[in-house]
């Protein structure tokens, strides 16, 4: 066991701290946070970054380099997350593409089209969404009824998708539909990626409790996708799904929002009961929770990533660390919010107070997306410790005689 | 970097869980709580057979001379086999005294008595029903004499000699006591946990120090045992867990394992994810021990406040999914229970390692 660095993983932080310090800001303190703005803006100095990001040849790290990467080891991407967030940088538009659709197509598609769109991709020049979620299907994502039928080497979709994060700006999608509805519901389903131009696509903002719209609603109306974009088999959807699903869970690092640093920060800052809030016994209590939380996820991380470059694969065991951080960040939202007594009802746009106050909102929404926290505890008892699936009513039945509602 | 034991650290590791399994440790723990005698003699020899005893003690001590992650390994897995010896008190804490704060002399009088398991050392600390402190602390030594009370000394009536913490004029600091010398009275202590021992001592006797210990010295000694209680924790909470999992996969209600109702699955689940984050603090915590990190300190709270917590959760959550059967003197659930309870007092409660945790932290901010 070793946490310090070799000569040559020394040498390798000192390059990217260089590359860093020199093309973004280090964070001080608790005012850390970029400056707020409007998403059409965010977007802007986001593709800017990540252009910059590509240009130093730091995009995606472990990709293979034809593909815009860097070929790095895991041990390197480890180094290069450890130094990145001592940095101001913008973020949230590129990691459904970079984190879900990009191995996707690493797997799945022809070599013309991995060239043509993972540079791109690992540019940020091209977003990507994930079109899964639908009306009736989430948790149970392979109910989902998106039809596609093919005729010559042309499909036709037709249906509805919902929650898709990111629709309205990105290029392309990834898309699950299903192809056959007379076979068991994870038998007939098809995988395709597409252009979210395509005539037909029509996408529709979600407002969200935090009063933003950052998800959406997707309709298809006899939308063509050429068959040369389907992933994987036709029929065989389900398979390629769950590696995105695997991908996500990977891709989702820790909840995004203030963490155990900024809560500690804030309280030795604050006064609370007459002196500073840092004294206060039930303020340690907490704080020294989510010091362990995140020291637990931080080294549970380093241990998979450990397994991976002894060549084993990363189970689902990366599955706590959304539960974990979640739930951590709706803790430290509240806490936040507390400390500032009545005023932590009252808007701020300070980011050093704001951020709590987006986090109230946001961690709801981080422990549904992505797999529930409910449907994580499914996978974690049943892939991990071999526990019995539940009991299913729909088991063997063909998609089309599945009850979907009391009536 | 590398965030994992060596080959060789999990074959040790293995070879601990299969000898202890051998050795039917969770049995001998029952008759050690059920029975009058204060630890099992014959596990003891055993494990002073395999070396255990000498893990850490430098090879021109007659020790082994291996490192702590070796140390880190057996702790698990004495843990998890709720072994009834008075290892901990021993090794973790006695053996570290002298290691660390003993003077060449009493390294040559001490070690390799404690490396063949000819001697048992233990360590008095507490005094009173809240948690010591540089004030509070009342036994004093004059530099010869030893006078006061301590309390919930683990294997204190077993143990041939304590280091002991005492004030010498103003601060405090450590002295070793020969238990069999004159002056000193032990009672022995009826604990929640009968399976460990434990007494109280009224001191008036001679004591010798351990020359230019401070506070700081005791802390650091209970940081480094921190480290090594945690890995004890931390195998006890995933023998529950595997206890949980086993039980409810064979126990039917409904027609069906009770393994297949999701609020056990997802107990089990939640056991899972605290022995994970255990895990991964207790191996931080290692590396910090084994390799004298500046944030020692920082490690050894987050490991012990980790494990203690993740043990808290698998050991009463693994009685509810027993059920009756988890209430029942005969199952081993309850040893767990008590066990658990044992550890978490042993050297400082959860909010005093709390308050540890977050006092390194402000130190480390202000660096
Ligand atoms: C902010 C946000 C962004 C999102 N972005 C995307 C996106 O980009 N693309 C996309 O495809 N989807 C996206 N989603 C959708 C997300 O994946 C689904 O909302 C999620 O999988 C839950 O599905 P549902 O909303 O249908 O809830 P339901 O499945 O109806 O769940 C409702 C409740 O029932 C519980 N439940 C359901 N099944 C079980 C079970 N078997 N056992 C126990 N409890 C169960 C759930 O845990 C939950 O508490 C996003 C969601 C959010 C909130």
């Amino acid at each position: 066991m070793d946490f310090n660095d070799t000569t040559q993983e020394a040498e390798f932080r000192k390059e990217v701290f260089s590359w860093l310090s020199a093309n973004a800001e280090l964070k001080d303190g608790s005012k850390d946070s970029l400056p707020a703005m409007s998403e059409e803006d965010a977007l802007v100095r986001a593709k800017e970054w990540q252009a910059k990001l590509y240009e130093g040849g730091w995009a995606c790290l472990h990709w293979p380099q034809e593909y815009g990467g860097r070929g790095s080891t895991p041990i390197e991407r480890v180094i290069w997350g450890q130094e990145v967030s001592k940095f101001k940088i913008p973020g949230g538009f590129f990691e459904i593409g970079q984190g879900m659709a990009g191995p996707v197509l690493m797997m799945y598609a022809n070599e013309e089209q991995k060239k043509r769109f993972l540079p791109p991709m690992a540019k940020g020049e091209e977003i990507w969404c994930q079109l899964f979620s639908e009306p009736g299907a989430g948790s149970d994502l392979a109910g989902l009824k998106t039809k596609s039928v093919l005729e010559g080497d042309t499909w036709t979709i037709n249906g509805q998708k919902i929650w898709t994060s990111g629709a309205h700006y990105s290029d392309y999608g990834i898309l699950v539909t299903r192809s056959d509805p007379t076979v068991a519901k994870h038998k007939g389903l098809t995988y395709f990626f597409l252009d979210m131009k395509s005539p037909g696509v029509e996408v529709r903002p979600i407002k969200q409790i935090s009063g933003g719209a950052n998800f959406n609603e997707v309709y298809f109306t006899d939308v063509k996708i050429p068959d040369s974009q389907r992933l994987g088999e036709i029929g065989d959807g389900w398979k390629v799904a769950l590696t995105t699903l695997m991908n996500e869970r990977l891709a989702v690092g820790d909840a995004s929002g203030p963490d155990f640093e900024e809560a500690f920060n804030l309280a030795c800052g604050h006064d609370l009961n007459g002196s500073s809030a840092i004294k206060d016994g039930s303020v340690r209590d907490k704080l020294a929770d989510w010091y362990c939380q995140q020291s637990g996820l931080k080294y549970t991380k380093y241990r998979n990533i450990s397994a991976l470059s002894r060549g084993e694969t990363p189970g689902p065991q990366a599955s706590i660390t959304k539960i974990v951080s979640g739930n951590k960040l709706q803790e430290i939202a509240n806490f936040g919010m507390d400390l500032m007594d009545a005023n932590g009802i009252v808007r701020q746009d300070d980011p050093e107070y704001g951020m709590y106050q987006m986090g109230f909102f946001g961690a709801a929404g981080i422990r549904i997306a992505g797999g529930t926290d409910e449907i994580l505890r499914n996978i974690i008892s049943e892939q991990v410790l071999g526990l019995p699936q539940d009991m299913r009513a729909d088991k063997g039945i063909p998609f089309n005689e599945i009850p979907t509602s009391n009536k | 970097m590398n965030f994992e034991f060596s080959s060789d650290q999990m074959l040790l590791k293995d070879q601990a869980r299969k000898f202890l399994e051998g050795e039917e440790s969770l049995k001998k723990a029952r008759d050690v709580l059920e029975g009058e005698a204060s630890f099992d003699e014959n596990l003891w020899k055993s494990i002073i057979e395999m070396g255990f005893t000498a893990t850490t003690i430098p090879e021109e001590y007659d020790g082994l001379g291996l490192g702590y992650l070796e140390l880190c390994v057996i702790a698990e897995e004495l843990g998890r086999s709720l072994a009834p010896t008075p290892f901990s008190s021993s090794v973790y804490l006695a053996t570290e005294a002298i290691l660390r704060f003993g003077s060449d002399d009493q390294k040559r009088a001490y070690l390799p008595k404690l490396a063949t398991g000819e001697i048992i050392g233990c360590f008095a600390h507490s005094e009173s029903n809240t948690s010591p402190t540089e004030e509070n602390i009342s036994c004093s030594f004059d530099g010869s004499k030893l006078t006061g009370q301590k309390i919930v000394v683990s294997d204190g009536d077993v143990a041939d000699f304590a280091i002991v913490s005492a004030k010498n004029g103003g601060s405090v600091g450590l002295c070793i006591v020969d238990l069999k010398s004159e002056g000193v009275e032990i009672n022995t202590e009826t604990t929640l946990d009968p399976s460990r021992s434990h007494a109280s001592f009224n001191l008036n006797s001679s004591a010798e120090a351990l020359e230019g210990t401070s506070w700081e010295s005791i802390q650091e000694l209970l940081d480094r045992a921190a480290v090594l209680f945690a890995f004890e924790q931390l195998g006890g909470a995933e023998a529950c867990m595997d206890m949980a999992r086993e039980y409810a996969m064979g126990r039917f209600a409904f027609g069906r394992p009770i393994a297949s109702f999701q609020a056990i699955k997802h107990k089990i689940a939640d056991m899972y994810i605290a022995v994970e984050l255990a895990r991964s603090n207790c191996y931080y915590g290692a590396w910090a021990l084994s390799t004298d990190a500046p944030e020692l300190s920082t490690a050894a709270a987050t490991s012990r406040v980790s494990a203690s917590q993740a043990y808290n959760e698998c050991s009463k959550e693994n009685i509810q999914a027993h059920g009756g059967m988890g209430f029942t003197w005969e199952f081993d659930c309850h040893l767990y229970y008590r066990r658990c309870r044992q550890l978490a007092a042993n050297i400082g409660s959860q909010a005093v390692w709390k308050d540890k945790l977050i006092s390194s932290l402000e130190r480390a901010n202000q660096i």
